[in-house]
């Protein structure tokens, strides 16, 4: 049977959110409480969870997450690994032996740092090594699949269904800020973990529901920049495309929200002058960035969350306050589990983001 | 003597025939002639072009042209065309001529692709209900962003030109066609807010006030440029190279350079206008950059320039090459690719399908990540809207249309353009022949094709569950190939349907 990443997987899906603004960590279960009663959405081929603040004690290191089929490719990859990163600290990632999530491959974490020699010769940024450090093992490597690499952040998916993938990886155990999580309806069997969600590049994850109709015109065009798109998924596409207004352009959320989920040039022509402008730019300028199709997203970073629907709003997402904490997801009933006593609760528009920074203001629009 | 038999014959129904004479009036190559002893309308088949004109004309339908029916003793290895052309030549000492592009059975690769449309895991979208974005802008993207003092996002674009759909009129120079007809074109794509181009033929006088909706064009004879005519348009295209007769320059007989057309071209009455085969200031890839950088400086960097090549062997190379020098836009032209006049032999041999060309173009680009240096807009032929999504899809930024056009404004393809006497006013200067085009009604009919197409454009974009046409482009996944082989699928970049 072929594995996900040799043919397309159209996929539903339940996503789900939370953040406290103040940066105060609490406990990954309440997540999984969350993504839980959204079972529906889900056929059991795919969960998984991003969690941020969750390694405080090594925040400057690069937490990598890897997939191994065999004790040959581990081996592989570490040697790689060796060549080019400090690795500060190894593990395996601890899971609970569960019968409901069966055919686990060898799941490690690397906290690591690129090796100042090798870094100096690349004449790259840090980030900008560490990112094609993955991209050369996901796409050189048999059998590894680094599927986590940000800093004080980590990625834990796998096949199942997320309630139970969240069980698996003990996500009640860590503590962070922020939580995303995801719950797959694949049309296919993905035949192996990768291919879960979130999907993650450096600090960025993103959990999708969506099938997106400009996929093959997205992901031609982000492959001209480095990018390999080896999943063939939505979220993979997505993710770098993020990445690349954000890390690389230096777009803000705002712009890029306005890039990916653009106006219409009906709207657009309405507008005053100098916003009308702005807008004229971006949407010439980042015309191949432009995602069509359905979509809500929710984009985990380094200091915050945003959460986005496609500009027609094809995807369900609801978005809700309470005190400090700001909650999103696919449905009303998975945030009240969370907070039965929310202050705060509305549906963002089509394109409109929603955009939470610690220690700010929501930004709505 | 002469050897051939016509190959159609014209058909008078004498029983409708109300002897009107519409036929013998109208028809410019004497092909119906009234005998005034007898009464009788008499025909004559060796002069018929099947331009069709009587047949439309004549109210009582009793005209029509059908196959004449004689065979020759023909094989597969010598048919009936290729006897014909030997005869024609031993006549003549000439070299064989021809209108239109590439009529050979060579495998049309847009009738072997279909298109995708959404079920169950994503919704289609109601072209009627939900905006549909057909909107294009071409030119050459800045690598980086900028911003000024307080953070605002700077406009470090360079010029573009912006279409209402991706589909615009392709070059056809003013002396191959009519004034008539470049008014038409003009008009209709003012009105519909897309661009036509002036081909290799200057600009007329009367053109100017459709500035904001022309390409000009500056080819190898450099008939008709000045820096008025290269500042009146909002592109620049550099012909190089057209499809239907790669490797030679264009050739307008001298019986068309009458009047307004030799003060236009600049160049004495009468007089062949023959376009040299090269540029004699392009030799090299380099020069082609100081052709472009020249055209640049004398309009202040106020245009985008389109450098137009006909698709051949190594196309994908020479578009690679273009985009490194300056180029804002490429044209391409494919084997298909109409023309008033071009060699027989050229036209039936030379170049490559455009659909091949413009795979490995897109593709090449993107290999080495220049694809945002330039638009790419393809022609030659594109003959519906289907046509236009999937070449859209396998890359293009636009399309261009020529020979569709010309046939909205009546042309039948009589394929005989060379000869100056179009009986429907469109490839001919004579006076009484031009009158028959009525600017106003082909401008509608121009203004209509293009509406139907960008409804039909929208329809399938929406069934695509796309709303935007920039999320088309390139999105070869939408593709499926029918019965092509794996190179041919390679090439293009698609999967066979059931994939």
């Amino acid at each position: 049977m072929l594995r996900e990443g040799e043919f397309r997987i159209p996929s539903g899906c339940a996503i789900s959110g939370v953040i406290d603004k103040t940066g105060k960590r609490f406990s990954g279960g309440t997540i999984v409480d969350s993504i839980a009663v959204m079972r529906e959405r889900s056929n059991g081929l795919g969960g998984g969870f991003a969690g941020y603040g969750i390694y405080p004690e090594y925040k400057d290191y690069y937490a990598l997450h890897v997939f191994y089929d065999t004790q040959k490719s581990k081996a592989e990859c570490e040697d790689f690994l060796d060549r080019h990163f400090d690795i500060i600290n190894l593990s395996k990632i601890p899971t609970a032996k569960i019968k409901e999530i069966t055919d686990e491959p060898l799941i490690w974490r690397y906290f690591v740092t690129p090796l100042p020699t090798k870094l100096a010769e690349s004449q790259m940024e840090e980030s900008e090594f560490t990112a094609r450090c993955v991209f050369r093992i996901n796409t050189q490597f048999d059998g590894v699949y680094v599927f986590s690499s940000g800093k004080n952040m980590g990625v834990f998916k796998a096949v199942g269904f997320p309630e139970d993938v969240g069980r698996f990886y003990r996500l009640e155990e860590y503590e962070g800020w922020c939580f995303t999580a995801h719950g797959r309806y694949p049309t296919n069997t993905p035949g192996w973990w990768g291919g879960a969600h979130p999907f993650a590049l450096l600090g960025y994850s993103v959990v999708h529901n969506g099938e997106i109709s400009s996929y093959d015109a997205n992901r031609r065009n982000i492959e001209m920049f480095g990018y390999k798109c080896t999943l063939q998924t939505d979220t993979e596409v997505i993710t770098y495309i993020i990445d690349y207004l954000h890390r690389k352009k230096g777009l803000t959320l705002t712009e890029i929200s306005s890039v990916i989920a653009a106006p219409f040039w009906q709207e657009i022509r309405a507008m005053e002058p100098e916003i009308r402008q702005k807008h004229e730019y971006l949407r010439t300028m980042f015309s191949a960035q432009l995602i069509t199709g359905p979509f809500s997203i929710l984009v985990g970073f380094d200091g915050g969350l945003m959460a986005l629907n496609d500009r027609l709003k094809l995807r369900s997402m609801v978005v809700a306050e309470k005190g400090s904490k700001v909650f999103i997801s696919s449905e009303e009933a998975a945030i009240r589990v969370m907070e039965p006593e929310i202050e705060k609760i509305w549906s963002p528009r089509g394109g409109e983001p929603v955009i939470i920074k610690l220690n700010d203001e929501v930004v709505r629009g | 003597m002469n050897f051939i038999y016509p190959e159609n014959e014209i058909v008078r129904n004498e029983k409708r025939c109300n002897l009107c004479r519409v036929c013998d009036t109208q028809c410019s190559y004497g092909a119906h002639e009234f005998d005034e002893q007898s009464g009788q309308l008499n025909s004559d088949d060796r002069k018929c072009v099947n331009c069709q004109r009587c047949v439309v004309l004549c109210k009582q339908m009793a005209l029509k042209i059908v196959p004449s029916g004689n065979k020759y003793k023909e094989n597969y290895n010598w048919r009936e065309q290729t006897i014909k052309e030997i005869f024609r030549q031993a006549d003549s000492g000439g070299v064989l001529l021809s209108g239109m592009g590439n009529p050979g059975d060579f495998k049309v690769y847009f009738d072997k692709i279909v298109l995708n449309a959404s079920q169950v895991t994503n919704p289609s979208i109601d072209p009627l209900r939900e905006p549909m974005e057909t909107r294009v802008s071409l030119g050459a993207l800045p690598r980086d962003i900028e911003r000024d003092g307080k953070g605002q996002l700077v406009n470090n674009l360079p010029p573009r030109i912006n279409l209402s759909m991706p589909v615009m009129f392709a070059a056809m120079s003013y002396g191959s066609i009519s004034l008539n007809a470049h008014k038409s074109l003009a008009a209709a794509a003012q009105e519909m807010g897309v661009l036509y181009n002036t081909g290799e033929g200057g600009l007329h006088g009367d053109m100017y006030s459709y500035g904001g909706n022309t390409v000009v064009q500056v080819a190898s004879g450099r008939f008709g440029v000045h820096p008025d005519y290269l500042r009146s348009g909002v592109a620049i295209e550099i012909k190089m190279g057209q499809g239907a007769k790669p490797g030679i320059g264009g050739h307008l007989p001298g019986t068309k350079i009458v009047g307004d057309i030799s003060l236009t071209r600049m160049i004495s009455e009468g007089s062949d206008a023959i376009s040299p085969a090269p540029h004699h200031d392009i030799y090299s890839i380099e020069d082609l950059r100081q052709l472009i950088y020249s055209l640049k400086e004398a309009t202040g960097y106020t245009k985008p320039i389109i450098v137009k090549v006909a698709a051949v062997n190594n196309i994908a190379a020479i578009a690679s090459g273009i985009a490194r020098s300056g180029a804002d836009i490429i044209a391409l032209d494919g084997f298909r690719g109409g023309t008033g006049a071009a060699p027989t032999r050229i036209r039936d041999n030379v170049g490559i399908p455009v659909e091949l060309a413009l795979a490995s173009i897109d593709r090449i680009l993107r290999d080495e990540g220049i694809r945002n240096n330039v638009s790419i807009i393809v022609g030659g032929s594109i003959r519906s809207s289907s046509d236009v999504v999937k070449a859209v899809a396998l890359g293009a930024d636009s399309v261009y249309i020529g020979t569709a056009a010309l046939i909205a404004m009546g042309c039948h393809l009589c394929r005989s353009c060379y000869t100056g006497k179009c009986n429907w006013g469109i490839a001919t200067q004579i006076p009484e022949l031009t009158k028959r085009l009525k600017p106003s009604v082909a401008q509608k009919r121009l203004v209509n094709l293009l509406t139907g197409w960008k409804h039909e454009i929208e329809e399938m974009m929406g069934g695509m569950g796309i709303n935007s046409i920039e999320s088309l482009k390139g999105n070869r996944l939408m593709l499926r190939g029918v019965g092509l082989s794996e190179r041919e699928l390679e090439v293009l970049g698609i999967k066979h349907a059931g994939e």
